[in-house]
């Protein structure tokens, strides 16, 4: 759709965290190369150092995204200046016109702080992209040189929170759509409730019918479950899901009650089964898709907690033994 | 209540905001203490006699004499009723204290005004109500109401008759219905049975009795007031006139009005209780030393307020102000979205306009000419921008006082639409076509009204002619295939059927209307010899009409059509400013909400989840600053604007008396306690902690806070623009004015953000 052409995170700015975290990453590699290394430990050298700080500095900004996430630009309300300029205005003062005035100081300062200021977009779009780069410049200032200790820690540590952030990424890029695609207008609410209705409707069509068929929808009313643990949600599926099993074994049943008004009802029920089935599993792609979308974050911030920790480690370490 | 609130109070007797209850016994008390000679239950039917001696007429057929009379009777005393027999049987009812006092009965409400309404879905509650209304459509009532009784209607507690007149009442004796009300429906007449009919049908000035006094009125038009003397003398000398019946609805300024009344018969020295507030506007104004004088000089000056009285005058001089800007000051710029409007009475001012095509002009304009009517009739940004000349003195109205003005004075109406005709007409057009076309061009221009959904002419329609839209837009669309698709959307100061005028052939395409339109039609034969001989506008509608054939050959476009036409139903046509989300993109984190709230004490204007979807396009439930707000339609203080940026906002002034949120077709105004809310630290936010909670709904006393209606202001003040944008991290939010937005994808470029500010 044409809409969706507006620059997105990835292309934000035309590409310009693209070119900056690629220009970041080719200048490391080709110094890498061409400098001269000595016997030393990699990162005592002056490239390791000069590595090391860049990527340290780039953690605290990426870092620094989950605050600014969360952290409304200050608000900063232009006050009208007492004097409006120029009018000679007859009479007593009247707000009307001075308002306008202070209008048009408000146009030319909100115009110029957008110019130069950010949007949460930029933000995310500086985010990946320096994020990436460190995948190069972090594994460049190792020198290759692991070992079980806290400065190999804090590289596997930024690495799992790369990969999460990669996840993320691609989450955040397929399953908006999918969400849209499958609820439509609705919420989860709405599908909640037209399930629960749904369930009392199939409840008074099976009054009238046998205790075979009412145990089997007691069953899919009590025991079809939505969500639960974060691995169901994630896979969005119950086993042997009751609310299609009874439609099933409705079905089957459907030539065995055969009296009366038997067939009309068992035909009824069949459908209310019917659409509730759909209902249950498009909430539960719902639920899918949703945790799909938000669960790596629960990775995501708390390694890159971690990471901070063991990077302080890290540097504390390097200069204790200076 | 209180209003006007700019006005004193004259009168000795109190009067404040306050329940009806307690300022009538208020009046009976301090009346009392008066001693005034108070009569009651004595109908005055008729008034004879001269200044000094007049003679008055009680229903009781007893005579007084009195050497002055002050008429003070208001409209509710006249109120209107059924007009047919038996109209005046005890249970026809034409007022209605208390609903709650019927139960279980039958009860038809006639009068689809909003007390009608209102007095229908009162008694539903507990009695069938049959509802009753003379025209086919719900026009009189406002949106709220409407939409609270479609509601009750589609639950069927209320039954409604449209297109449906009395006929007779008559009395039954056969069943438990005491009344039968006999009706004309468009089926034929029907009878219903019913307990009991109240009637709301409003009140009319009791012209014929005041007209046996002798009074005069100015027309025959049903509104009239009496014509009166700056000091409420009617043409009858020692016969006075003040409050609703001379026009004044408002109780305080019918006491200020008494009190001065009274003053003037004592032949004391008294000014008008807004001679202060308008001296204080002439002042500085060569040549003008008292209000008088300033009246004077606008009568002289400026024929477009010909029609006022001084009384009208000076209560229009109330509202507006008086400017004396330097030569060179600008007024205003174009596309500013200011909507005031200014008339000239001395010096000029110069308009540069800039045509669609880029072609810049420059019009002059002198005392008694007028400007700013475009952006007034037309809600959209200012079409030029206005240069003060030497010695210039302005006059600015603003919008609703100006509104007022033209739907209550026809003749200010009537001169607005001349000039504002002919300037629409060379804008939209040709801004170099002389004069005496022009003239040519508009006579028997005709002005049409249409509502959202209505067609302008369909396909295949004969060509009557060229349509320009002054306010609205319309939605150009075409059969293909057995399907609708859209073409076009065309917004306000563009014209459409040029594609049938210059083919010389049916319309080629349904034009209807996306939001409340009015269009003027020039006629087809008047253009075309226009064109004729006006080689320039002829290439101008030529080149327009290539235009539309270039687009027509592409490919319909089923996904742009489809967009338009959800947007349209969702009445974006009217938008000025909207917040859509590309769901594809957005990953429902709220933060717009969450950056809305934290920049707004704490209450997000708007809601994300809520809102319609078409495909992955949504549309959260968030104010679009309409090009003619809703909101301002009935705001008691005046206290919703718009700022020259085009933000619609709500000023320190509410009352927070609801109306806007129920104008509000859309639902973005809340009513919302004033809370103090911070902003969280950094500390906080790392912490996951909130920051200040908001203080409770209740004051520490347990009465209930004052509530004030909050709404969308585009983040006015904020520099950056939007929040809800801004805050978005994957670029989801967006912002789009309608015009800009339908234009690009049109031509499937990309539209690009709008740009904020």
């Amino acid at each position: 759709m044409n809409t969706t052409q507006r620059s997105g995170v990835l292309n934000f700015m035309h590409y310009r965290y693209f070119k900056l975290s690629s220009m970041l990453m080719v200048a490391a590699i080709v110094t890498y190369v061409l400098a001269p290394v000595g016997d030393e430990p990699y990162g005592g050298t002056w490239l390791g150092y000069v590595l090391g700080i860049v990527s340290a500095l780039i953690v605290l900004l990426l870092l620094w995204y989950g605050i600014a996430r969360r952290r409304t630009p200050r608000v900063r309300y232009q006050r009208p200046h007492p004097k409006n300029g120029g009018h000679k205005q007859a009479g007593s003062v009247q707000p009307d016109f001075s308002l306008r005035r202070w209008e048009d100081r408000g146009r030319h300062l909100a115009k110029d702080a957008w110019s130069h200021g950010g949007t949460l977009q930029g933000w995310l779009s500086s985010h990946i992209y320096l994020g990436a780069s460190l995948i190069v410049l972090a594994t460049l200032h190792t020198g290759f040189q692991f070992g079980w200790d806290v400065h190999t820690l804090s590289y596997v540590l930024m690495l799992l929170v790369i990969a999460s952030g990669f996840y993320g990424m691609y989450a955040y890029l397929n399953y908006p759509r999918l969400i849209t695609l499958n609820m439509g207008e609705e919420t989860l609410d709405d599908l909640l409730h037209k399930i629960a209705e749904l369930d009392e409707l199939a409840r008074i069509h099976a009054l009238g019918l046998p205790d075979e068929v009412n145990a089997l929808v007691l069953k899919a009313r009590q025991e079809t479950r939505l969500g639960g643990s974060l691995l169901r949600q994630l896979s969005g599926k119950q086993r042997n899901c009751p609310t299609i099993s009874a439609a099933r074994q409705i079905l089957q049943l459907g030539s065995k009650y055969i009296k009366n008004e038997q067939p009309e009802l068992m035909r009824d029920l069949y459908a209310v089964l019917l659409r509730k089935e759909r209902l249950v599993l498009r909430a539960r792609h719902e639920i899918k898709l949703n945790a799909r979308l938000q669960f790596w974050r629960y990775l995501h911030v708390p390694l890159a907690v971690a990471l901070l920790a063991a990077l302080l480690a890290h540097v504390v370490a390097i200069l204790f033994y200076w | 209540m209180a209003e006007p609130m700019v006005l004193p109070l004259r009168s000795t007797m109190t009067f404040g905001v306050g329940i009806r209850e307690d300022i009538l016994q208020n009046w009976r008390e301090e009346l009392a203490k008066c001693r005034v000679n108070l009569r009651v239950n004595a109908g005055v039917v008729g008034i004879s006699g001269q200044r000094g001696a007049f003679r008055i007429t009680l229903a009781t057929g007893e005579m007084m004499t009195a050497e002055f009379v002050v008429l003070a009777i208001g409209l509710q005393g006249n109120i209107r009723k059924l007009g047919v027999p038996g109209e005046d049987f005890p249970r026809v009812q034409y007022q209605l204290d208390d609903p709650d006092e019927f139960n279980s009965e039958t009860i038809v409400v006639v009068g689809a005004g909003d007390t009608g309404v209102e007095n229908a879905l009162a008694l539903s509650k507990q009695n069938r109500v049959i509802f009753i209304n003379r025209q086919e459509e719900f026009t009189s009532c406002t949106k709220a109401n409407f939409d609270l009784l479609m509601a009750e209607v589609t639950k069927g507690r209320i039954e409604t008759r449209v297109s449906t007149r009395a006929e007779r009442v008559e009395e039954n004796t056969g069943n438990d219905f005491p009344l039968v009300f006999v009706v004309q429906t468009p089926l034929g007449l029907e009878r219903i049975e019913c307990h009991r009919i109240i009637a709301r049908l409003g009140a009319k000035p009791p012209r014929q009795l005041v007209e046996s006094f002798g009074v005069r009125f100015p027309n025959s038009d049903s509104t009239a007031v009496p014509q009166l003397s700056e000091q409420y003398e009617s043409n009858v000398q020692g016969l006075y006139i003040v409050g609703a019946l001379a026009g004044y609805p408002l109780i305080k300024q019918a006491m200020n009005q008494g009190y001065e009344v009274v003053e003037y018969i004592l032949g004391n020295p008294v000014e008008p209780a807004d001679e202060a507030l308008l001296k204080a506007k002439f002042t500085g104004v060569p040549g003008v030393g008292s209000v008088s004088e300033g009246i004077a000089l606008i009568r002289r000056n400026q024929p477009l307020f010909a029609a006022l009285t001084t009384l009208q005058l000076r209560e229009f001089m109330l509202d507006s102000t008086v400017w004396l800007p330097p030569c060179g000051d600008m007024l205003f710029k174009r596309n500013d979205y200011s909507n005031s409007f200014f008339s000239i009475l001395t010096g000029s001012v110069t308009i540069n306009t800039e045509g669609k095509d880029g072609a810049v002009a420059a019009f002059q304009l002198a005392a008694g000419d007028f400007f700013g009517e475009m952006g007034l009739l037309s809600g959209r940004r200012r079409s030029g921008t206005a240069v003060a000349g030497d010695n210039c003195v302005l006059v600015e109205t603003p919008r609703r006082s100006m509104l007022k003005l033209l739907y209550s004075v026809p003749g200010v109406r009537r001169r607005l639409d001349e000039v504002a005709l002919k300037r629409i007409v060379r804008n939209s057009l040709d801004s170099s076509l002389p004069e005496s076309e022009l003239e040519h061009l508009v006579q028997d221009a005709k002005l049409k009204q249409y509502a959202v959904g209505e067609t302008l002419f369909n396909e295949g329609d004969k060509a009557d002619g060229l349509y320009l839209i002054r306010r609205g837009s319309v939605v150009v669309s075409r059969l293909i295939a057995g399907k609708e698709v859209v073409l076009a959307y065309v917004s306000a100061g563009n014209y459409v059927g040029e594609m049938a005028l210059v083919s010389n052939m049916p319309h080629s395409a349904t034009v209807r209307a996306a939001s409340p339109t009015d269009a003027i039609l020039l006629e087809a034969e008047r253009v075309n010899a226009v064109m004729e001989r006006n080689s320039s506008i002829r290439s101008k509608v030529d080149s327009r009409y290539l235009e539309r054939i270039g687009a027509d050959a592409l490919p319909p476009d089923d996904e742009f059509s489809g967009l338009v036409k959800f947007l349209m139903t969702h009445g974006v046509g009217e938008a000025t400013d909207v917040l859509l989300i590309d769901y594809s993109r957005c990953i429902r984190c709220d933060n717009c909400e969450t950056a809305c709230a934290d920049a707004h004490g704490g209450i997000p204007r708007l809601n994300r989840a809520a809102g319609a979807t078409y495909e992955q396009i949504h549309l959260p439930t968030s104010c679009r600053h309409c090009e003619h707000p809703h909101c301002m339609k009935d705001c008691p203080p005046d206290a919703i604007h718009r700022s020259v940026n085009g933000e619609v906002f709500i000023s320190d002034s509410c009352i927070g008396c609801g109306n806007c949120q129920k104008n509000c077709p859309y639902g973005v105004i809340q009513m919302a306690a004033q809370n103090v809310h911070e902003q969280r630290g950094i500390w906080q936010i790392i912490f996951g902690t909130s920051g200040r909670e908001p203080s409770p709904e209740e004051n520490a006393d347990g009465s209930s806070m004052s509530k004030k209606a909050v709404k969308c202001d585009l983040c006015k003040g904020i520099s950056g623009g939007p929040l809800c944008v801004n805050a978005c991290p994957t670029g989801a939010a967006f912002r789009i004015s309608p015009e800009g937005f339908f234009s690009q994808v049109a031509r499937g470029s990309k539209p690009s953000q709008k740009e904020p500010g």
